[in-house]
């Protein structure tokens, strides 16, 4: 059961093979089994969810339902669900209740899907790791001594381990990618402006996008196609109707053109992820593409510029936590300067606090041209790079990222290594591009990803590539050990 | 680019955020390491580059003034830490 895709879940609904009920109550016990250890799921919804699944049976039985109608998700918890604990990962928002829901929950609400819980994430979304949690740290079920990657590690891992067929995320850097390459599953980020970023709290505004964690690329698809389009409430939303994902995903890829960038293939790269993911070129090619190497001479400045223009952008977002009106507060403050240090203080963690006072300093008296004017120039420089490539290639193929999962606590302490964790993924979020991972393999019994980048709002063509790949492969029906068995 | 503690003090209290004595040190040596990182970027010359604000160089929408949003006061009200008649309670300001 676990392992069936989306097509095939729906199908059995409709059919009244399963209820909802069942196929949620299925997942909750799958959750309640396995999660003890990975830690992916930080607040369960079990008794709205039964409720929203029987709704659910009804409008099946109504004949008034969609593909995702029935069909059980989790949610990364930083999207805000009215009525449950929105967290962020973070004490600051621990006892924070939302008041409303963010426009792509909301979206998935209306086509059926059922709710089972909120995803375990690195703290407001700042970490490649997902060590910087309030909660605790995930476990990567396929080895529980490594890291899930990060923020959407709780998403990644839960659907990895099938504790859920598909999860939201977020990727402001590669929050979506990294992980999804770590954990072995599908994770696709859309084009900025594509998902609503309504009631999705801000880390990055210029960078934030949400997506989808899934198995394949067709579910990944069937999810994205209803969390997708224009949104009044959030100002950055494009008003651009959204393509239909599902229509091209059986198309042949003979003739198309994919670039290698010559930059993400140097000496330097891990022989293990280089040969990995070479094989996976030679399989699209074997699928009639064309190979071509391109270059993005400005991308080894996307971590630097990434690093002055996503800590500016967090340390205005993060300055409304300032425990007056929502959040959290410290003991007995004594005078309002004190009530913000403290609360800020107690109420954030390391990574967070290193994130605002680096965007403070970069945006602080005399040093805003140097910096963060810099950093948006640098940005044009790399976006540029990409527009230029696009003209000779119809997508871009690289590896995700530049190991498999590393292990808990390995670059908890150094923050440098860490950030040059997503140097395959940060340019894309720069340039506002598309993009997504795809498990190709296996390194020291570990996953690999490959990434694909496409052109704006050719979101389409990338999941066509990653379907046509996956009919090739059947990497992404790899199940980590231990998670196999039916409970 | 080497950053001081006081560096660190006058930052931390720029955005409001109280940092403990004896991890000053490290904040200093963690955001100079990043500050190191950063300034790769000087390795380009962008003086005639227009800055990017938006990925796809879209701007700002209007709306019309109209009022959209209901009262919801009571709702909002039940994250606060502290209030009274309707008020978020801050420590006295004004003596």
């Amino acid at each position: 059961m676990y392992n069936k895709s989306l097509q095939e879940l729906s199908s059995s609904l409709q059919d009244k093979e399963i209820s909802s009920v069942e196929l949620s109550q299925y997942f909750l016990n799958r959750i309640k089994h396995f999660d003890g250890e990975l830690n992916s799921v930080i607040t369960s919804n079990e008794e709205a969810a039964l409720v929203a699944a029987a709704e659910a049976d009804k409008r099946i039985q109504s004949g008034d339902s969609g593909l995702l109608t029935g069909i059980p998700l989790l949610h990364k918890d930083i999207f805000c669900t009215q009525g449950l604990r929105t967290s962020c990962g973070s004490k600051m928002l621990d006892n924070f209740v939302a008041p409303y829901t963010a426009t792509a929950v909301t979206k998935l609400e209306q086509a059926g899907a059922v709710m089972l819980g909120k995803t375990n994430m690195d703290e407001f979304a700042m970490g490649s790791s997902n060590e910087t949690s309030f909660y605790g740290g995930v476990k990567n079920p396929w080895d529980l001594n490594t890291v899930p990657g990060g923020s959407s590690g709780g998403s990644a891992a839960a659907v990895a381990a099938r504790l859920a067929p598909i999860a939201s995320g977020t990727d402001t850097g590669g929050s979506i990618r990294q992980p999804a390459a770590f954990c072995g599953i599908t994770g696709i980020k859309p084009t900025y402006g594509r998902v609503s970023r309504y009631g999705m709290i801000a880390f990055a505004s210029s960078l934030d996008q949400a997506g989808t964690f899934a198995k394949s690329a067709e579910d990944a698809a069937m999810m994205l196609q209803a969390m997708s389009g224009f949104d009044e409430k959030d100002s950055t939303s494009v008003n651009k109707p959204v393509d239909d994902l599902l229509a091209n995903l059986g198309d042949s890829i003979k003739g198309l053109t994919v670039g290698l960038p010559k930059e993400f293939f140097t000496d330097d790269l891990d022989s293990g992820i280089r040969e990995t993911i070479e094989t996976a070129i030679d399989t699209i090619k074997s699928a009639g593409a064309h190979i071509k190497e391109i270059s993005l001479p400005n991308i080894n400045l996307s971590v630097p510029a990434y690093y002055v223009v996503a800590p500016a952008e967090c340390s205005a977002n993060l300055s409304r936590f300032d425990g007056v009106r929502f959040g959290y507060r410290c003991d007995s403050p004594k005078d309002l300067e004190d009530l913000y240090k403290r609360s800020r203080d107690e109420g954030f963690g390391d990574e967070v606090k290193r994130r605002i006072m680096m965007g403070a300093y970069v945006l602080s008296a005399g040093y805003y041209d140097a910096y963060y004017k810099k950093a948006q120039q640098v940005r044009r420089l790399i976006k540029n790079d990409f527009v230029e490539a696009f003209k000779g290639v119809d997508i871009i193929a690289s590896p995700t990222a530049p190991s498999v999962a590393f292990s808990a606590g390995e670059k908890k302490d150094d923050p440098v290594s860490m950030y040059l964790s997503d140097i395959f993924t940060i340019g894309v979020n720069l340039a506002g591009l598309p993009g997504m991972s795809v498990p190709c393999g296996f390194v020291d019994n570990k996953p690999v990803g490959l990434q694909l980048i496409g052109n704006y709002f050719e979101e389409s063509r990338l999941l066509n590539v990653a379907h046509q790949y996956q009919q090739l492969t059947d990497w992404h029906l790899a199940v980590p050990a231990g998670y196999e068995q039916e409970v | 680019m080497s950053i001081q503690s006081e560096d660190v003090l006058k930052i931390a209290h720029l955005a409001r955020l109280g940092i403990q004595q004896e991890q000053v040190e490290l904040y200093a040596s963690d955001l100079s390491n990043i500050m190191n990182l950063v300034e790769q970027m000087n390795q380009v010359d962008t003086s005639d580059i227009e800055p990017m604000a938006h990925p796809l160089d879209q701007s700002q929408r209007l709306r019309s003034d109209v009022v959209t949003e209901v009262n919801q006061r009571e709702t909002l009200q039940q994250n606060a830490p502290d209030i009274e008649d309707g008020l978020f309670l801050v420590p006295r300001v004004i003596d």
